[in-house]
């Protein structure tokens, strides 16, 4: 072994408890930083999980019709002061099949969905509900907001004239799967009515929306809605989940649509989400400055306490550097040893929070966010934090007269 | 001239050697007023003189620990004042050993990683031959039975031995000792005494030893005595 390490190990053996102290200040440490990570990465998966499971991550929609104000050609200023703004009708997307065939290829998205959806009442018998109408290609829908998965009984089927409608809705209406109502739109000139048959219940997970959806043939929607051969939104699912807000200004400037990502639709949601990111690297801060300082201190004594032996090394030739190092090491090591007690602790910490954290019905209340990446970068910054901690004790001691150091 | 031929260059050469500690502070002192000494290679001297005569800065500044004030200090021929402190380190590592009053071995290390020490500084990873002569070193000083022993399960007298050891360990051209048997018995003295002065006709090693005991002092071939800084007298001796 090369002599620093030699040293250096010799002298965190040699001052047992006080290793045993720092090491295990680093162990706590680690295992705090990465329970913590992992707890408040698991909360935000899951958060996350929740709110965009029943959304698209982008949706794309035709731009907003505008009223032009009217101007005089000659002297440039405006003929009507005032500018009603207009109201906006239910349009299709200009132009949609090859905007989707594109969107098929492009890469980082896992699903795009045209769908034409719109307004309309549900009715059976006296009964009469207002709900939004989505016609959707099942399996292409299915990818955005997996229906098949929220199915409380049927299928999802949506061929001419089936419905799945959301669970309140069918409480709401007294249908079950079989069942017929019928579905009033007055998109056209005229209001449409049509018989639909249910083929499937689900429970979206928000109420609200139960009681208000209505999946249909994307066809049917089409007619139903007047919106022959249209489209009027483009749902889609992507990849990188933070990496949507700017995929989907990205799509807008090529494309000229409205393009939406969830970010957006969300902010308040996302300021959460940052909110507690924020807390969590602040936490993650402070506890590895105590890291730091717990080292630091320790090594700092262990300095005075080895002056004479360091004078000794000097004296046999060891260079300044060499004794600076054999103390650098010790903090390395502090912080390598304390890493992999810590990633253990964490272990525990998270195996121990699944086995208690548990929802009523006995299912974990959500998962913890734990990744390989999570412990090599929680090592890597205590290393880090190690040698950070070591610096100061390692100039000291380095610095030392080795005439002085040996005459105590 | 007949052996003086091939120890041309002396071993170390002090020329108007100054040491003043403080300087630039209202209580700069002077320790070391012009010092002249030549000793030769081999040379096995006492360094004698009352407290605070400035033999222990003297032993400092020729083993390179610290850097003399002012004068000339030419240790195998190099002027050691143009050197570089990493050269110095180097230097100091490769040609002088030490030998502490106090023993001062590290304490966590046994006796065999002690000696071998120096050549871990200086030579990298321990091999088996560099264990095996310092094992042979230990041997050579009585301590073939306590070769693993940590220093603190050793009598003073066998500390000392082991710092002799490693002393040696480098086949240094001098060893400084500044009052190797301060603290021992007569007995230990005289064995760790003899001890120097064999590895002295053995090897050819040079000693510089300071002594406040002029029954050993007496034991040496030259005796150089310290009084306030100078050099008072400077004499062989032929016991």
């Amino acid at each position: 072994m090369p002599f620093e390490w030699t040293v250096a190990l010799r002298f965190l053996r040699e001052g047992r408890f006080q290793s045993l102290l720092i090491i295990g200040g680093a162990a706590i440490g680690v295992a705090v930083v990465i329970f913590i990570t992992a707890l408040v990465n698991g909360l935000q998966a899951n958060t996350i999980r929740r709110v965009l499971g029943t959304q698209a991550h982008i949706v794309i929609r035709p731009t907003e019709e505008v009223a032009r104000p009217q101007r005089d050609a000659a002297e440039g200023g405006a003929v009507l002061p005032r500018v009603e703004a207009r109201a906006q009708r239910l349009r299709s997307i200009d132009q949609w099949q090859p905007l989707v065939a594109m969107l098929d290829g492009l890469p980082g998205l896992t699903g795009v969905s045209p769908m034409v959806s719109g307004p309309g009442f549900a009715v059976r018998g006296d009964a009469t509900k207002a709900i939004a109408v989505f016609g959707v290609d099942p399996q292409r829908y299915d990818r955005i907001v997996s229906l098949t998965e929220r199915l409380v009984h049927g299928a999802f089927r949506v061929q001419a004239n089936e419905a799945v409608i959301g669970k309140e809705l069918a409480q709401d209406l007294g249908l079950a799967v079989g069942d017929r109502f019928r579905l009033v739109t007055s998109e056209g000139a005229a209001a449409v009515s049509e018989a639909f048959m249910v083929t499937g219940i689900v429970d979206l997970g928000v109420r609200d929306l139960n009681r208000r959806s209505v999946y249909i043939g994307f066809r049917t929607a089409q007619a139903l809605l007047s919106l022959p051969g249209g489209a009027s939104q483009i749902d889609l699912k992507v990849t990188e989940l933070f990496g949507a807000e700017a995929l989907a200004q990205d799509l807008q400037a090529r494309t000229g649509l409205t393009v939406e990502s969830w970010m957006r639709t969300n902010e308040q949601l996302l300021a959460a989400l940052r909110a507690q990111t924020i807390t969590t690297t602040t936490i993650r801060i402070f506890v590895s400055v105590i890291v730091v300082l717990g080292i630091a201190s320790v090594l700092v004594v262990s300095v005075v306490q080895k002056r004479r032996e360091i004078g000794i090394l000097r004296a046999m030739g060891a260079s300044r550097g060499k004794i600076q190092r054999v103390f650098l090491l010790q903090g390395a090591v502090v912080a390598v040893v304390g890493s992999v007690l810590g990633i253990a602790l964490a272990l525990a910490m998270v195996v121990v929070f699944l086995d208690v954290a548990r929802n009523a019905d006995g299912t974990p209340l959500f998962e913890l966010v734990v990744t390989p990446w999570l412990f090599v970068g929680t090592a890597v910054g205590a290393i880090v934090c190690g040698l950070a901690a070591a610096y100061a004790p390692a100039r000291r001691a380095a610095g030392l007269d080795p005439a002085q150091a040996i005459r105590i | 001239m007949g052996t003086a031929a091939s120890t041309a260059v002396p071993l170390l050469e002090l020329a108007g050697l100054t040491k003043n500690y403080g300087t630039g502070t209202e209580v700069e002192t002077q320790v070391l007023h012009g010092l002249d000494l030549v000793l030769q290679p081999g040379e096995f001297t006492a360094l004698i003189g009352p407290s605070g005569s400035g033999k222990s800065t003297l032993l400092n500044v020729i083993g390179l620990l610290e850097p003399p004030t002012g004068g000339s200090y030419r240790l195998q021929g190099r002027e050691t004042a143009q050197l570089a402190e990493a050269e110095l380190t180097r230097l100091r590592g490769r040609t002088i050993g030490f030998v502490f009053q106090f023993h001062h071995l590290l304490p966590a290390f046994t006796a065999t990683e002690n000696v071998l020490m120096p050549s871990l500084v200086a030579e990298g990873p321990v091999t088996a031959p560099r264990r095996a002569a310092a094992r042979e070193l230990l041997t050579a000083v009585g301590l073939a039975d306590r070769l693993d022993y940590l220093p603190r399960k050793l009598s003073g007298g066998q500390q000392q031995r082991v710092a002799i050891a490693r002393a040696l360990a480098m086949s240094p051209q001098l060893v400084l000792a500044d009052e190797p048997t301060g603290n021992l018995d007569t007995h230990s003295a005289d064995d760790i005494f003899a001890l120097m002065r064999r590895f002295n006709r053995e090897r050819g090693t040079a000693f510089l030893i300071v002594t406040h005991d002029p029954r050993l002092a007496a034991r040496c071939d030259r005796i150089v005595e310290l009084v306030d800084g100078r050099i008072a007298s400077d004499r062989p001796n032929p016991a």
